[in-house]
């Protein structure tokens, strides 16, 4: 092996060390980690289960938010929100059919949702606006019309 | 006695025929009923790439009779696995053909039951994408359920490919035990890395399939585990990409400095490379499940390391592909730092394209990498970044190898010859496609850090600002695939034309020597028993932990949906 090509592969190797450090960092230590609920649910019964029977926003402190909702072909419910600028907003999502993505365009929030597994995802909305909620992952037909909106004022 | 000494004189006699006269004529027509079937895909695949292109771009209504995502499915299916496995199959054995002195008569046989059977089972997985009963995606992710005939079609195509795999380990085991002790050759070594990875990578989409899938689709047990048919799915459908990168690689190792006049890198660290991408390789496709449910963070965080060391391999290979190419324009009296660019044959289309291919491989590969840590990942998941992404990686690092391929292999199996015409059309060609590519992924990207979903048709979410935001980059994403779709045009008559008019004659199959002086490689990577364990070790240490945690802990499953 050439001295070139040892410096080449020991900056490849370090890069990649490197990018492992720092993902275990947020992940661990800041807790930016992706979003992984691990909690099940009875794929078929959504609507009987709490907190599946009452789909909606519910405020839960000063600034903060937690909203409950369903996936399903193809809408969210509930399919409009609103909160106040700076809110602090947990969303627990679950799907009543096939598998859905919840992505809300330009936020970093973005979240498979299975049928019979609860996900969980939090979010400050810190800048007012309407921001767009879409499901990411086809999920069939009227996939491109599966969206919905948070009112962020 | 006399016999064995008649077999034996055949084989000689055999040998030196093949040398003399290039590849054996039966060897030959399995090639190119190969290289005709992964062309005639590329042609309709093309075709349907630019109705979604033009679709989403917002000029073009689809028809209620084939809609965008019947379309999509299709376009996926033919480009990521008939296109690519064809291609893959045909060059490989079209390699061991001529480096390990012809097929044996039974590999032949072989390989022509698993094209009947890879052909049979793509036609039944095509009636029911046509009827838009399997509209769903090169993904199949259960819940959503299509025709069982769909399913049956994919069981037909795995096996296909298992028997071709088996096809390439007779050739080569029989190879090995007349020639003991020495190295198989090198894009031989290659070969075997591919199938072994073929066999591995399937071998989960089948366990989906057949014991999962099917079952459930014919209604005879009621619910599906979700999270365990999409983890099996990932470990095939990553690989699957993976290996025709790997092909592509086998060429810039093998051919590609043959082409520009060159000697091959060190025989030993490419070896090392090989062996490297296949142990390390189906771990990788869980990085696909970043954002799910029902996996815990440290094993997430270990399947960041699984995917991210699949880079280390590639890097090397940069290094590798540089260095011959300065090595070789420097003999060639290339002065100065960069004077030995100069030198390479860059007017040769059988250079420039998979040149081409390469560079597009740092982009391409610097995005997998962010896109394979946890936090990036989760920004542009399921956008059209991703979309970008594996235009990049499979659209242009290996498809464009595989056109550059094209250019010296389907005159070598055709017997004909690259006339310095149809070597001018195939820069055109290349150049072309180089243009729609970067337009099209490049807008990719970008629209996908806006947000834009990726397998989603035509829409403006009710005139929502977010979304108007994206068409600009929809209208480039258009122009993008109308000018890949001339290229294909062009790459697709050049097919025919070599195959079938080109005048006749004999070209080289082009393999590099080794560099004279080079310490003779170890036995050691012969042993491919040793690796192939050590692939099932990591693959245990990667899958056993989740999906048994996925089983045990599952919630109730889910019954079919068709939702489209």
């Amino acid at each position: 092996m050439h001295l070139d090509e040892k410096i080449w592969l020991t900056l490849s190797f370090g890069m990649i060390m490197i990018f492992m450090l720092i993902t275990g960092y947020q992940t661990f230590a800041l807790e930016m980690g992706p979003p992984s609920h691990q909690e099940t649910i009875d794929p078929e019964k959504v609507d009987q289960t709490a907190p599946f029977n009452e789909p909606g926003i519910k405020k839960i402190g000063e600034n903060e938010y937690e909203v409950v909702m369903t996936l399903q072909i193809f809408s969210f419910t509930p399919n409009t929100i609103e909160v106040p600028a700076g809110s602090k907003v947990h969303f627990i999502l679950t799907s009543k059919d096939v598998v859905h993505g919840f992505e809300v365009a330009n936020t970093n929030i973005n979240a498979m949702v299975m049928p019979g597994h609860i996900q969980k995802i939090t979010q400050t909305f810190d800048q007012p606006g309407e921001y767009l909620v879409l499901c990411n992952e086809y999920c069939g037909a009227g996939h491109q019309m599966m969206s919905m909106t948070i009112s962020v004022k | 006695m006399e016999t064995v000494i008649t077999s034996k004189e055949k084989v000689t006699v055999f040998n030196k025929a093949n040398q003399v006269l290039g590849i054996h004529l039966e060897d030959a027509r399995i090639t190119k009923s190969y290289l005709l079937v992964a062309f005639i895909a590329l042609l309709l695949g093309g075709f349907l790439g630019l109705l979604q292109g033009l679709n989403r771009a917002g000029v073009l209504e689809l028809p209620v009779w084939l809609n965008y995502y019947q379309i999509l499915t299709a376009h996926g299916l033919l480009l990521v696995v008939v296109l690519s496995a064809f291609f893959t199959i045909g060059y490989f054995y079209a390699g061991l053909s001529h480096t390990l002195g012809g097929l044996l008569p039974k590999v032949r046989k072989m390989a022509w039951i698993g094209f009947w059977m890879k052909m049979f089972g793509f036609v039944l997985v095509v009636i029911p994408i046509l009827m838009n009963e399997a509209s769903v995606m090169y993904t199949f992710y259960p819940p959503m359920a299509a025709h069982p005939m769909f399913y049956f079609g994919l069981v037909f195509i795995v096996l296909g490919v298992w028997i071709l795999a088996a096809g390439a380990f007779v050739n080569v085991s029989h190879w090995r035990k007349n020639h003991k002790g020495q190295h198989l050759p090198i894009l031989a070594f290659f070969a075997t890395g591919v199938f072994v990875l073929l066999v591995g990578a399937t071998a989960f989409v089948a366990v989906e399939v057949l014991f999962m899938i099917i079952p459930w689709s014919l209604g005879w047990v009621d619910t599906i585990n979700v999270m365990v048919a999409r983890t099996l799915f990932w470990a095939f459908g990553h690989t699957a990409v993976n290996i025709w990168y790997l092909t592509a690689v086998s060429a810039w190792y093998v051919i590609v400095p043959k082409i520009i006049g060159g000697t091959r890198f060190n025989d030993y660290l490419t070896r090392v490379v090989v062996i490297a991408l296949v142990i390390m390789n189906i771990t990788g496709g869980f990085h696909h499940q970043i954002i799910d449910p029902g996996i815990s963070l440290p094993i997430k965080f270990m399947h960041v390391f699984m995917s991210l060391a699949i880079g280390f391999p590639s890097l090397m290979t940069a290094y590798a592909m540089f260095r011959v190419f300065e090595r070789t324009g420097r003999r060639k009296g290339g002065k100065g730092a960069l004077g030995w660019l100069k030198k390479l044959p860059w007017g040769d289309v059988r250079f420039l394209s998979p040149f081409i291919a390469m560079a597009a491989f740092a982009p391409a590969g610097a995005g997998g990498i962010v896109q394979s840590t946890n936090q990036l990942n989760q920004v542009v998941h399921n956008t059209m970044w991703i979309v970008g992404h594996f235009h990049l990686t499979l659209g242009m690092t290996v498809v464009m190898t595989f056109f550059g391929i094209s250019y010296w292999l389907v005159p070598f199996v055709s017997k004909r010859v690259l006339t310095p015409q149809m070597n001018r059309i195939g820069v055109i060609q290349t150049i072309i496609w180089t243009m729609g590519m970067v337009i099209m992924a490049t807008s990719m990207h970008i629209v996908g850090l806006l947000g834009s979903p990726r397998r989603t048709s035509y829409t403006t979410y009710g005139e929502h600002v977010a979304a108007q935001a994206w068409d600009p980059y929809m209208i480039m994403i258009g122009i993008g695939a109308t000018f890949l779709l001339i290229a294909v045009i062009i790459q697709v008559y050049a097919i025919f034309n070599m195959m079938f008019f080109a005048p006749k004659g004999e070209t080289e199959f082009p393999i590099a020597e080794v560099e004279a002086g080079e310490f003779p490689t170890p036995y050691l990577t012969e042993r491919w028993g040793i690796w192939v364990i050590t692939m099932l070790i990591v693959v245990a240490m990667a899958y056993v932990l989740p999906l048994t945690d996925m089983i045990v802990n599952a919630p109730p499953g889910s019954p079919p949906f068709k939702t489209w």
